[in-house]
């Protein structure tokens, strides 16, 4: 059975961004009126080319977006249930070589969170962890989400990428979606950013979403860390990435997110800067390539930014977050994964969305039906 | 050039042997057309007899492939069987699977099809099953090992065309293996249009057999089915459908 890697092996990272580069007024023009996008498109929409369009590509964006998701927003919250972490990664707070204090929840901790969690009225909760195949392992999961899962209707996990084994084991007590960020499709630059641990294996990363799909997984995520490589190229390979999973693997759903570097404690300063306007240009990219994809913003973004890309194309939000283990109740001060930007509390990004004319949803899914 | 399974087609028209009004004018007719594969109602050749069979000795041409189909068969077991017997007697593990228990409207039976392209599969059959168009029912073929998928565009025989277009699209879009138009096309304008919208063929037989002159009709509708793909190749202009900023967006982004 062949994976995502051999369609990989087929593109050269140069090649890719100097055809993107190369793209033009009338490329763009050409993809605006498509009925149907293609990957070239996508290239064309996400080039320097197409910053004039701006504004036409958020329109398109909010039409697609309305025709498709209607009016409503998904609200979610993370979970940090660790910051061990056996992997070097140079722009992550919770990196093996950065020495602070570590902790993992325990059964008792993680229920005072989740107490916290259910008071600001979520029903979709993403479980995030560092990768540290000794603490936070398949039976520690398998745990937590016995624990938690009569208290949500949907649970993610953004955790270390695991073999299909271990997938087909966690499904059965409820895991609905599994996050794994690519972090960057640049083969190099991927090995200098993470030199020790695990996650140095490019390959392994690469190739699981495809052991999710094999999995039966109900929803995946993709996406890159941006601010480490050029993000017009890698994000053009996560769009690839999407559209083989998606004729591959046609009973999953799919999300993207596009997280830019935040500081943290003894944090890397980007390579590359992406502004508001190039993030606004990329989400509205996304959303024309692919109209049935959801889209996530986090707390990472400014409140001023997350209030007006509510009706560009976005579908989902989180609000209220902590970053760190323990951050809602148990050990507030614990060390976090990155600083967030929006400091706002889920009822009032809840307003901001009601006020736009939208409607926050809570819950959005059952685990009876899966 | 169309890569089904191991062979490669550089005609894009696929055509059947029914209905013509001689075996002389069909041979006429299909070599017209230019077309590759021919399908063959394994109910209608002397499968015990078959160097004598007329329907096969014209057909022996070395462009020309033979596609045996299951037309006839009423569920996967008969199919399978109808296979096997066709593999021997024509020397192909080539299959075009027609399971339809409904005689009247000659309607595929998807839950039928989906077991048969299964087992055929297994048995290493290439399997190029006659569906409705319905685009889960493809994915699951091609989970099953389909080779292709034949997806009609109206009921078979009705010249009504593709009428089903909405969802020949979506199965176009989604599919990992080749999609060939199968029934419904009536005029070489339909043909054109599926191969624009992306089909990788199309399977032309009674608007060909039937009509007032099948050699210049094949004719028409291989110059058709050239134009089509083409024009697909060179990608459509598509309608242009400009937004029209009332509020704008993005000026928050220059606050
Ligand atoms: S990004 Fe993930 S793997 Fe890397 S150091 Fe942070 S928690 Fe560990």
């Amino acid at each position: 059975m062949h994976s995502f890697n051999d369609i990989f092996e087929t593109y050269n990272w140069d090649e890719v961004k100097a055809s993107i580069y190369a793209k033009t007024g009338a490329d763009v023009e050409k993809a605006l009126s498509a009925t149907k996008r293609t990957l070239e498109d996508f290239k064309a929409l996400v080039s320097p080319a197409a910053a004039p369009y701006l504004e036409q590509m958020a329109q398109l964006s909010q039409q697609l977006t309305l025709k498709r998701f209607g009016k409503v927003i998904q609200m979610y919250v993370p979970l940090y249930l660790s910051n061990e972490c056996s992997n070097i990664c140079t722009y992550c707070g919770f990196s093996y070589d950065n020495k602070v204090r570590r902790k993992t929840l325990s059964p008792m901790e993680i229920m005072q969170e989740v107490a916290v969690i259910k008071a600001m009225g979520y029903e979709h909760v993403l479980l995030v962890t560092g990768e540290d195949n000794v603490t936070v392992h398949v039976e520690y999961f398998k745990k937590v989400l016995e624990l938690i899962r009569p208290h949500f209707a949907h649970i993610s996990m953004e955790v270390q990428p695991m073999d299909l084994e271990d997938y087909a084991q966690l499904t059965p007590y409820g895991l609905n979606t599994v996050l794994v960020y690519q972090e960057t499709y640049h083969r190099e630059d991927y090995k200098k950013h993470h030199p020790k641990g695990k996650k140095s294996n490019f390959k392994y990363r690469l190739e699981t979403p495809d052991r999710l799909g094999q999995a039966g997984i109900h929803k995946m995520g993709l996406g890159v860390l941006i601010g480490l490589e050029d993000w017009r190229t890698d994000c053009f390979f996560t769009a690839l990435h999407l559209h083989y999973l998606e004729k591959k693997y046609w009973q999953s759903k799919y999300s993207l997110s596009f997280p830019r570097l935040r500081p943290f404690s003894g944090g890397l300063e980007p390579k590359v800067e992406m502004n508001d306007r190039e993030l606004v240009q990329l989400i509205c990219a996304y959303r024309l390539f692919n109209e049935e994809v959801e889209l996530s913003i986090s707390t990472r973004e400014s409140p001023h930014f997350r209030n007006n890309i509510i009706k560009l194309g976005i579908t989902s939000i989180s609000a209220g977050s902590k970053t760190n283990p323990g951050g809602y109740a148990v050990e507030p001060e614990s060390l976090e994964q990155f600083e967030i930007s929006d400091e706002r509390s889920p009822a009032d990004i809840a307003k901001v969305i009601s006020q736009q004319g939208y409607e926050p949803v809570w819950k959005d899914w059952d685990n009876c039906l899966t | 050039m169309l890569k089904i399974a191991d062979k490669t087609f550089s005609s894009r028209l696929f055509t059947g042997t029914g209905k013509f009004s001689s075996s002389a004018l069909m041979e006429e007719a299909l070599v017209a057309s230019g077309s590759e594969l021919v399908t063959v109602a394994l109910k209608r050749v002397d499968v015990r007899n078959n160097e004598q069979d007329d329907l096969l000795i014209r057909l022996k041409y070395p462009h020309i492939n033979l596609l045996p189909n299951t037309s006839g068969v009423r569920n996967a077991k008969e199919a399978i069987f109808a296979a096997q017997l066709a593999r021997e007697a024509l020397e192909t593990n080539w299959i075009k699977l027609e399971i339809h228990p409904d005689p009247k409207y000659l309607m595929p039976d998807p839950i039928e099809t989906l077991k048969a392209t299964e087992e055929l599969a297994k048995l290493g059959f290439v399997v190029l099953p006659y569906i409705h168009a319905d685009p889960v029912l493809c994915k699951r073929l091609e989970d099953a090992g389909t080779a292709a998928v034949m997806p009609l565009g109206s009921p078979i025989g009705s010249n009504k065309g593709l009428k089903t277009i909405d969802f020949l699209e979506i199965i176009i879009a989604q599919s990992n293996v080749p999609v060939i138009i199968d029934a419904g096309i009536g005029s070489p304008s339909d043909a054109a249009r599926a191969l624009e919208i992306g089909a990788d063929a199309v399977l032309v037989n009674t608007a060909i057999a039937v009509s007032g002159n099948p050699i210049r009709m094949a004719t028409a509708f291989k110059i058709a089915v050239e134009a089509g793909r083409i024009a697909f190749e060179a990608k459509l202009a598509s309608p242009v459908s400009h937004a029209v900023a009332s509020s704008p967006l993005t000026s928050f982004l220059d606050a």
